[in-house]
């Protein structure tokens, strides 16, 4: 079973007296466990469409269907609820809560959403900080630790509530580009080891290589697909 | 819970200098009215304890109609001797009076051989009088304390304005129910200091005196002055005793007794309900400060943090989660600003006593500015702060909650 599946969506915003479409009729599917990137100049769509997926937005027409959810019909509490158990996100600023540490920044989608119990907050925080090697960072705050360590992070946080899908938009932009490199290759390392989609958004021709399939937007369209190895359907979308 | 109180504290402690500003105008707010309250309440409770332990006692008992005729002192409302004994039945028996004491009240004319004048008079059972109204023994400021048959006390501007000293000869003239004037010679036995309030520039002599003076054939009374054990039950025991002699009925069916406290018979009752309006006003000064302060600091609590908001909401945070991170912020400031409030408001306090400030009041010099607060009060002031607190963080903590993720998580 796909894990998203985008059927004619289209995402519109009214600007003012403007309109202006984000996106325009765009179809895919996602099987579980990819590690896919979004690619494309500013303005082409990408966020609109990580947005979507990840359940911050609603597309204007189509149907999106994530985890088997149409995520249309979910309301602003039950569209919390299933962010905070099947969605993991990475923002570009890292968006750490400044005020706990690290530890804590992990442990809170696990208290404040999905109330786990804390012997196994506890296990499951600190095999995360093992495998992001943040483990004797725990106890700094967001604003003593570097930009790479800060993305780790994000990305341990991401993870800790198992979700089925993570969803990183530009998640290295703030980032030299060999911490962007070790970042990628931590993302692709944990899709391998916790079997999560990690879907990323990215203008960075050097980290979208690093992708298993490429999904290329330009002007609100998706413009190509293309799966390592070759083009999908052997054509520009 | 306990982890969004930790948020909320280390999110205060983020911006120090903000929060310590707003903490310290709670504080001080607070401070004011305890200190008011303290001052303003005990100098009310003073004033209250020298007009009903100076003169009123702390409820009346009168014939139907006297209170409303009382400036003319009417001989033909005092209560007989057969309704004071069923009075004086219940008195006795009741539990939460004290002590009583039944009063001839009349006018007269004072006469030093010299001059003339004229005086209102309390004839009274000198004993049970002293008990009723302690501090008339303290008004005394010349001469014995206590009255003979054949003696008078006078009050003290009648002894300057007469030039009448304790041991001196003087004359009452009076008219009695009928219509006819009787005399009779007394030795000043003392000078009495004025008292705050109705009768307190008024004489005293032996309730036989003034029966004779008057050609009472029997015992009339004027009214019985009665002080309670516990006045803080004045209410409870004024209604009770209104209950109880509301059975006695007179020849037009009508109830016989009536029943006043001090309250009903002493104009500065009108003063202390200004001073309960006045604290009033400082209560919802209090409430306005807390309420301006937090309101404020919690609104840019949220604009300040609406990239942190959008951050907790996306990652699946529910908005009433949220709701009660921003309420707690505001209920800790609250509480913080309370707690640093109290204290320093119960040291001042303590200074103020330590202190013995004197002041004037009236006729009365010298008084000590005693503030008292009563734990009950800063309960009250507590919760309220808490309370407001709570409530000026919910609109900018509603707005946090209904902050839709991917408007927060652009803004810049």
């Amino acid at each position: 079973m796909e894990l998203i599946v985008a059927e004619n969506i289209s995402k519109d915003y009214q600007v003012g007296e403007v309109v202006i479409h984000a996106l325009k009729d765009v179809s895919f599917e996602i099987e579980p466990a990819s590690f896919v990137s979004f690619v494309g100049p500013s303005g082409s769509g990408k966020t609109t469409l990580l947005n979507l997926i990840g359940c911050l937005d609603k597309p204007t027409e189509g149907k999106l269907t994530v985890a088997g959810i149409d995520i249309s019909m979910l309301d602003r509490k039950e569209s919390a609820t299933f962010r905070g158990n099947h969605i993991g996100f990475i923002f570009q600023d890292f968006n750490l809560i400044p005020v706990l540490t690290v530890y804590e920044n992990i442990e809170y989608p696990l208290l404040m959403v999905q109330n786990v119990p804390a012997i196994e907050r506890s296990d499951r925080i600190h095999g995360l900080l093992k495998a992001v090697d943040m483990l004797d960072q725990k106890d700094k705050y967001p604003d003593q630790i570097s930009g790479g360590q800060k993305q780790r992070v994000a990305i341990a946080r991401a993870l800790v509530t198992n979700p089925k899908l993570v969803l990183a938009d530009e998640p290295t932009a703030n980032l030299d580009s060999q911490t962007a490199h070790a970042v990628i290759e931590l993302m692709k390392k944990m899709k391998g080891e916790l079997k999560t989609t990690f879907i990323f958004s990215t203008h960075d021709q050097k980290i979208v290589g690093e992708a298993e399939i490429v999904f290329t937007l330009g002007d609100g369209k998706l413009r190509d697909q293309e799966v390592k190895g070759g083009t999908k359907n052997g054509q520009t979308l | 819970m306990g982890k969004l109180f930790k948020i909320a504290v280390r999110n205060l402690l983020r911006y120090k200098r903000r929060t310590f500003l707003t903490a310290s105008l709670i504080t001080i707010g607070v401070i004011f009215v305890l200190i008011f309250i303290s001052v303003s309440g005990s100098f009310k409770a003073m004033m209250i304890s020298q007009i009903t332990d100076s003169m009123l006692g702390h409820i009346q008992i009168h014939k139907k109609g006297y209170v409303a005729a009382i400036d003319n002192l009417p001989l033909n409302l005092n209560l007989r001797p057969q309704d004071v004994a069923k009075l004086e039945d219940i008195l006795n028996n009741d539990a939460d009076v004290e002590a009583y004491s039944p009063r001839i009240k009349f006018g007269g004319m004072f006469s030093n051989f010299v001059e003339t004048t004229n005086i209102r008079l309390n004839g009274v059972y000198p004993d049970r009088e002293f008990k009723t109204i302690p501090l008339l023994a303290s008004r005394i400021s010349a001469g014995k304390k206590t009255i003979e048959k054949g003696e008078i006390l006078i009050p003290v501007l009648l002894s300057k304005g007469m030039g009448v000293k304790v041991g001196d000869s003087v004359v009452i003239v009076t008219t009695n129910k009928d219509g006819s004037v009787n005399g009779k010679q007394f030795t000043v036995s003392a000078i009495l200091e004025s008292a705050t309030g109705p009768g307190g520039r008024d004489g005293y002599v032996h309730i036989e005196d003034a029966q004779e003076l008057l050609r009472m054939t029997e015992m009339e009374i004027s009214e019985v002055a009665i002080r309670l054990k516990d006045f803080d039950k004045l209410h409870a025991a004024g209604f009770k005793l209104e209950n109880l002699l509301a059975g006695d009925l007179n020849q037009q069916g009508k109830p016989l007794f009536e029943t006043h406290s001090w309250e009903k018979l002493s104009p500065f009752y009108h003063l202390s309900r200004m001073i309960d309006l006045m604290t009033f006003f400082i209560k919802l000064m209090l409430i306005a400060i807390v309420l301006i302060s937090i309101m404020n600091v919690m609104i840019m609590a949220v604009y300040e943090r609406i990239r942190e908001i959008g951050t907790i909401a996306a990652i699946g945070t529910p908005p009433e989660k949220i709701l009660s991170m921003f309420v707690i912020e505001g209920f800790c400031l609250g509480i913080f600003g309370t707690i640093i409030g109290n204290i320093l408001g119960a040291a001042i306090i303590y200074i103020i006593n330590a202190s013995k400030i004197t002041f004037d009041f009236a006729m009365h010099q010298g008084l000590i500015l005693s503030a008292n607060i009563r734990l009950t009060d800063i309960i009250s002031i507590s919760i309220i702060v808490i309370i407001v607190s709570v409530i000026a963080s919910l609109q900018p903590a509603f707005k946090a909650s209904r902050m839709e993720p991917i408007t927060a998580l652009r803004h810049v």
